[in-house]
């Protein structure tokens, strides 16, 4: 980044707020805070919108993976807290998210030839649920004018003999599944049914059929099995529309057991979705042009609402009242100096453990949430990304593939979920194919090697001349890969530190569920304000009915 | 659509609404003026089209516009197609804009059926109007039906039309509409023979196929009616069959003048006739028509039946189609018994013109021989009480063979096929069996036992299922009270084919009545019947004991045409109207209907409309009627051998009126509530 341009400098220097980074949830609270009228200043590094959630062609993604998975060097060694004046400046240290990565081209040809036609995403697979918080939130802010969806079309379970099998997740569905006997229909349209009653209860109180509150209570994977649901029904349940990471049957290997209570609303989330806006097939859809498209949202709503954008540009320091030790403001990398009330940080950004020791108590309390935690016996997701010719499923383009826990091997730990986007959705060329796989790891290696087992799964991988001879036939049936990225991301957890906050990492899940609610949570207490885009009307007009309030295109 | 409620309208909304009414209302007097002056200018036709913007059920102006495009295209030259385009292209915008206000306005889809009976549209532009109405909404019948018409105009095979209701009950197997196509469809390609469609494999699939949607939610009524028409597919032929008759096959009976035949007669039917006849009686399975002297052959040494006279006897007023037909017999009892063994051959299905409501003819010719012996009259007739109580009564000898030719039941043909049916049924029961506490499933299970009951041929098998039955009736009527009537009467079925599957189970309930030449009785009292069934097998049933049960009505008896004695009491029967069934009861002498609910005040039987109101309240002879009696009076009035009545503990039957009234219209009456009569 030594090649930048001289910026000129910003004006006016100080603001009610300082974002940095342009992932979901720093977008989502620069956007709240402009439209409830706050002066805001939106910064990113990157010369991209959209940070560890952006959508990049091939070169961009393999560049932004590579410089974020090792720590860079101090460019010069640490400067001790400087004192100009009566601000005391502390050097912020780039943390890495990404490790393992490795990135392979079995066909650079082509690749290159379409390399800028790609829009991969970084935080696969992802995708948004049609009763998500995040389409409320995009409803509420306005921002669902600059997006569009298409749905995916279809959803699977498969397992290691490569079969893959539809979700039975709607009336229609279970009627049409082929897989599931006419007992297991059976059962499962009444588990539905009785779910719905469920959900219904809480509304209007009626004399439906309810669930007590001592099977609410346990576990999750107990009352299915209660309900006399069989194994291959309750795994689809678990891993493929409650979308569990951890094998709830393995209490040793299991660190979230799901209660009935916390399944049934996954469930409601999902059954919600299914029905939420008529012209979408199912439950989930993507955003044309990848993630990416979702911050960038926000980012324009609050650009409109008067937030200063700069893009490329980094941060360099924080500057801290020498006296009490309270933030004052920002150094840019250009030099400028910055001030705001409060700041919102990308959690890649933390403090060098060397400028800690020289500061006092109340400036270390002050930096509180960018002191590096030590990562020890922390989950993290592995991430895959390929690229391939041709589609995992003949006549399906956009799909969801889930394989449960102990499905592909038997010490699978946690469930694998797969994500094939097409052309369609303007992430790469016609007629090739972009899967992104994602699991939950202890550690870099049982993650890489799950993800290679789903992979070898569905894809064929191009062999040396020599070695085609001893392929088999259903061999030649599965797509040939053309690239493939892996690595494995850190999960890092948002946090409040009072007047300087940090944003969390994409999460492990799906959907922006738990995203988007712990954005809204931390906003609500950096801003102190108590609800989001209050003052846009615009939700009367975009209630549930209204198909207009998202772009769902059809085709 | 459906299913969504009704919402009261708002206060300005019915302000505005009368606004519209009073423009519709102006608009309406213009439009018809214009009619009646036969003006057809394009402004007029503008107006029409207003006007039916407006209210899409305005037959009238739909008929004004099909003459205006008459007279337009009377003017016009001919050898200019696109002149008569845009007139026929005008009307069917008329029509999809009215269909925009109305999606199922008659006059707007049948006048679209017009417009293309001209020959002038794009079909393709037709189904994707259809479609887009189909979005809309997925049971518009009007819609289906137009669709029907147009692949009939397109020649769009019924196997593609096939695949497209496959499309649609994937999307919604809620979509009744689509199921209904379905079974049209099937049947055509079916009766066709189309190339994979033969009966067998096409209601296999159809069932593999109706079970998923069965299973996966089982309340749902479409894939349960759809269900139902194949398990009829499965049980039911096409060609009508003969099931039963009396006299049946290989059988004796005596036949004698009026009064008491004295000798011995325990192991034969005996008939006692005043006119010299007796009845000959056919049972089909299903109601045909064409029964007649030269589709039914009789030979036999009695005299009389060149010219035999078939009726129907059927309840209905059509009389065309009927599962019984009757003719009478003559026979010379004053004849010195020279001759006591007469052989009577029937044949029928010889020359074709027996055919079913279909129009499929019977299936094989059949015939039939039995014995008839005649014997002397002696002594005057009988003018004793019959009593239903006491001692008058003979127990069946249940080993006697005369039982087995009495009951003889004609089984069905074992040739047509009947195996793979059989193998059907069986499969869904197997499935059926798995439907968990279900009321659904329990339904139909009882029904697939009972469809397997009558494809049963072999006595040995016959009865099986019939406990099993009854226990899902009970369980039914238990889990799902407030249809417990339904299941009752289904119930009742059940059991009278129980009672009637076997010589030895029916025995039970047989005895002789000793004291009236030793007749046939079958007392099937305290049975908790609500339901009369099974009487193709009780046609030779002369006296039947029905008291103490839980009928509503007398209807299935007319099928047991040799019956003279009848006990109705204690009963639910509400109306005399209920009984119009026994009008066809010819031979009938003894009726007891005592303490029944026949009240006198309202005799309002919403179910049946036997006696339409009557235009005066005098009947042929000019006696005076009250409306209240009027039932009582077509019932009883018709019942011309009527001797003994009993309408003893019934709310209408409150004192001299109605007896007096009984007296007149039943002029052989010997006997009244228990009282003779003073002749």
């Amino acid at each position: 980044m030594s090649d930048l341009p001289p910026y000129p400098p910003l004006d006016p220097s100080n603001y009610d707020l300082i974002v940095v980074g342009t992932g979901v949830s720093e977008s989502v609270s620069a956007a709240a805070a402009s439209s409830s009228g706050s002066s805001v200043l939106h910064l990113d590094p990157n010369p991209f919108y959209g940070s560890h959630f952006a959508a990049l062609s091939l070169p961009d993604l393999t560049s932004f993976l590579h410089s974020n998975s090792v720590s860079p060097p101090p460019s010069s060694p640490p400067i001790p807290p400087s004192n100009s004046h009566e601000l005391i400046s502390v050097d912020l240290v780039h943390r890495s998210l990404y490790s393992s990565v490795e990135i392979s081209s079995f066909d650079s040809e082509i690749l290159e030839e379409h390399s800028r036609r790609f829009n991969v995403d970084l935080c696969g697979p992802r995708v948004v649920f049609c009763a998500d918080e995040s389409i409320n939130l995009m409803l509420k802010s306005g921002a669902n004018n600059y997006v569009e969806f298409k749905s995916i079309e279809a959803s699977f379970v498969g397992d290691s003999s490569g079969e893959l099998r539809n979700v039975p997740d709607s009336r229609a569905a279970i009627f049409k599944s082929k897989s599931l006997t006419l007992l297991e229909k059976n059962l499962l349209m009444k588990f539905f049914k009785l779910v719905q009653s469920q959900l219904a209860k809480s509304d209007d109180d009626t004399t439906t059929v309810k669930i007590s509150e001592e099977d609410m209570e346990s576990p999750f994977v107990d009352f299915l099995t209660k309900m006399r649901l069989p194994p291959n029904i309750k795994s689809i349940i678990l891993y493929a529309i409650a979308m569990l990471d951890y094998d709830q049957d393995n209490m040793e290997t299991c660190r979230h057991l799901l209660k009935t209570k916390e399944g049934i609303d996954r469930l409601a989330l999902y059954i919600k979705s299914m029905g939420r806006f008529s012209n979408a097939l199912g439950a989930l859809i993507y955003p044309i042009y990848g993630q990416g498209e979702l911050p960038q949202a926000f980012c324009r709503r609050a650009a409109v609402k008067g937030c200063v954008y700069v893009l490329r540009m980094p941060i360099t320091a924080l500057l801290l009242d020498k006296e009490t030790g309270g933030y004052k403001g920002v150094r840019l990398a250009s030099g400028q100096e910055i001030f705001s009330q409060k700041l919102i940080l990308d959690p890649c950004i933390n403090v060098g453990l060397e400028s800690l020791s020289s500061l006092t108590d109340q400036q270390n309390e002050t930096l509180r949430v960018l002191v590096p935690k030590a990562m020890i016996n922390k989950e993290k997701i592995a991430r895959g990304i390929c690229v391939i010719r041709g589609s995992v499923k003949s006549d399906v383009s956009n799909a969801l593939i889930v394989y449960p826990p102990k499905s592909l091997f038997p010490e699978q730990l946690t469930a694998i979920r797969v994500l094939q986007l097409g052309s369609g959705l303007a992430v790469c060329p016609a007629d090739m194919h972009v899967l992104y796989f994602s699991t939950l790891c202890k550690n870099d290696d049982q993650g890489i090697k799950a993800l290679l087992s789903a992979m070898g799964n569905l894809i064929r991988l191009p062999v040396p001349e020599s070695d085609s001879v001893v392929e088999n036939v259903t061999c030649e049936a599965k797509p040939l890969l053309l690239w493939r990225a892996l690595y494995v991301q850190e999960l890092v957890k948002g946090e409040f530190g009072g007047v300087i906050s940090s944003m969390p990492s994409p999460d492990e899940n799906l959907n922006y569920k738990e995203t988007v609610e712990s954005a809204v949570k931390l906003y609500e207490q950096i801003m102190g304000s108590e609800e989001l885009f209050k003052e846009e009307t615009s939700l009367e007009n975009t209630t549930e009915e209204n198909e207009g309030g998202v772009e769902i295109d059809e085709n | 659509m459906h299913g969504r409620p009704r919402k009261a309208a708002s206060k300005p909304a019915e302000e505005a609404s009368k606004d519209d009414t009073l423009k519709l209302r102006s608009l309406q007097s213009q439009f018809m003026s214009n009619h009646h002056q036969k003006i057809y200018t394009q402004e007029a036709i503008q107006l029409s089209a207003k006007l039916l913007e407006n209210n899409p059920e305005a037959y009238t102006a739909w008929n004004y516009r099909k003459l205006a495009v008459e007279d337009n295209l009377s003017r016009i030259d001919d050898s200019d197609p696109s002149l008569v385009n845009s007139i026929l292209n005008e009307e069917l915008e008329v029509v999809a804009k009215t269909l925009r206000k109305n999606l199922k306005s008659y006059g707007a889809w049948y006048h679209r059926k017009w417009v293309l009976s001209k020959g002038h549209s794009s079909f393709e532009k037709e189904l994707q109007l259809l479609n887009n109405y189909q979005t809309l909404d997925l049971r518009n019948f009007h819609a289906w039906n137009y669709r029907s018409f147009v692949v009939e105009l397109t020649k769009t095979s019924e196997q593609d039309e096939l695949q497209y209701t496959t499309d649609m009950i994937n999307d919604s197997f809620s979509n009744y509409s689509a199921w209904h196509n379905r079974s049209l469809l099937l049947s055509s390609l079916v009766a066709k023979m189309a190339d994979g469609f033969m009966p067998k494999e096409t209601i296999r699939r159809e069932f593999d196929y109706v079970h998923n949607a069965i299973f996966t939610d089982e309340g749902d009524q479409s894939a349960w009616f759809y269900y139902l028409w194949l398990l009829d597919q499965t049980v039911k032929l096409e060609t009508p069959l003969r099931t039963s008759s009396w006299p049946s096959n290989g059988s004796i009976i005596i036949l004698s003048g009026p009064g008491c035949f004295t000798g011995s007669s325990s192991k034969f039917t005996t008939f006692c006739s005043e006119s010299g006849s007796f009845p000959l009686i056919l049972y089909f399975d299903q109601a045909v028509s064409g029964v007649n002297s030269s589709t039914v052959t009789v030979d036999s040494e009695l005299k009389g039946h060149e010219d035999l006279v078939w009726e129907p006897v059927s309840d209905n007023n059509s009389q065309v189609f009927s599962c019984v037909w009757v003719a009478r017999l003559e026979f010379d009892s004053t004849e010195p018994c020279s001759r006591t063994e007469n052989k009577v051959k029937v044949s029928l299905g010889k020359s074709p013109g027996i055919v079913s409501s279909r129009g499929c003819n019977i299936s094989t010719p059949y015939e039939f021989i039995f014995t008839v012996h005649i014997h002397d009259t002696v002594g005057v007739s009988q003018e004793g009480i019959v009593s239903w109580t006491g001692g008058g009564f003979d127990n069946w000898d249940a080993q006697s063979k005369d039982l087995n030719s009495l009951i003889s039941l004609n089984h069905l043909n074992a040739d047509t096929g009947f195996e793979w049916r059989k193998k059907t049924i069986k499969m869904e029961i197997e499935c059926f069996r798995d439907l968990p506490d279900s009321k659904f499933g329990k339904l139909i299970l009882a029904r697939l036992l009972m469809a397997e009951e009558t494809l049963i041929s072999d006595d040995a098998g016959k009865g099986i299922h019939y406990k099993e039955i009854l226990q899902l009736y009970n369980d039914l009527m238990a889990l799902d009270s407030s249809h417990d009537q339904y299941y009752k009467d289904e119930l009742s079925v059940a059991l009278l084919h129980k009672v009637t599957s076997s010589t030895e189970s029916l025995s039970r309930h047989l005895f002789r009545y000793r004291n009236m030449n030793n007749i046939v009785c079958l007392r099937l009292n305290n049975l908790t019947l609500s339901r009369m069934a099974a009487v193709e097998k009780l046609l030779f049933v002369q006296m039947l004991d029905l008291s103490h049960n839980e009928l509503h009505s007398a209807d299935g008896l007319e099928t047991m045409q040799l019956l003279c004695c009848l006990n109705l009491s204690h009963n639910r029967i509400r109306s005399f109207s209920a009984l119009g069934s026994l009008r066809l009861l010819k031979q009938l002498s003894v009726l007891d209907v005592s303490h029944n609910n026949i009240a006198g005040k309202h005799p309002v039987d919403t179910t049946r409309y036997l006696c339409s109101s009557p235009l005066s309240n005098s009947d042929e002879t000019g006696r005076e009627v009250p409306s209240k009696y009027w039932d009582a009076y077509l019932v009883l009035g018709d019942l011309m051998k009527l001797k003994q009545l009993d309408i003893r503990g019934n709310d209408l039957i409150a004192g001299e009126e109605f007896s007096s009234l009984v007296r007149q219209v039943v002029p052989k009456l010997v006997w009244l509530d228990g009282h003779k009569l003073a002749s």
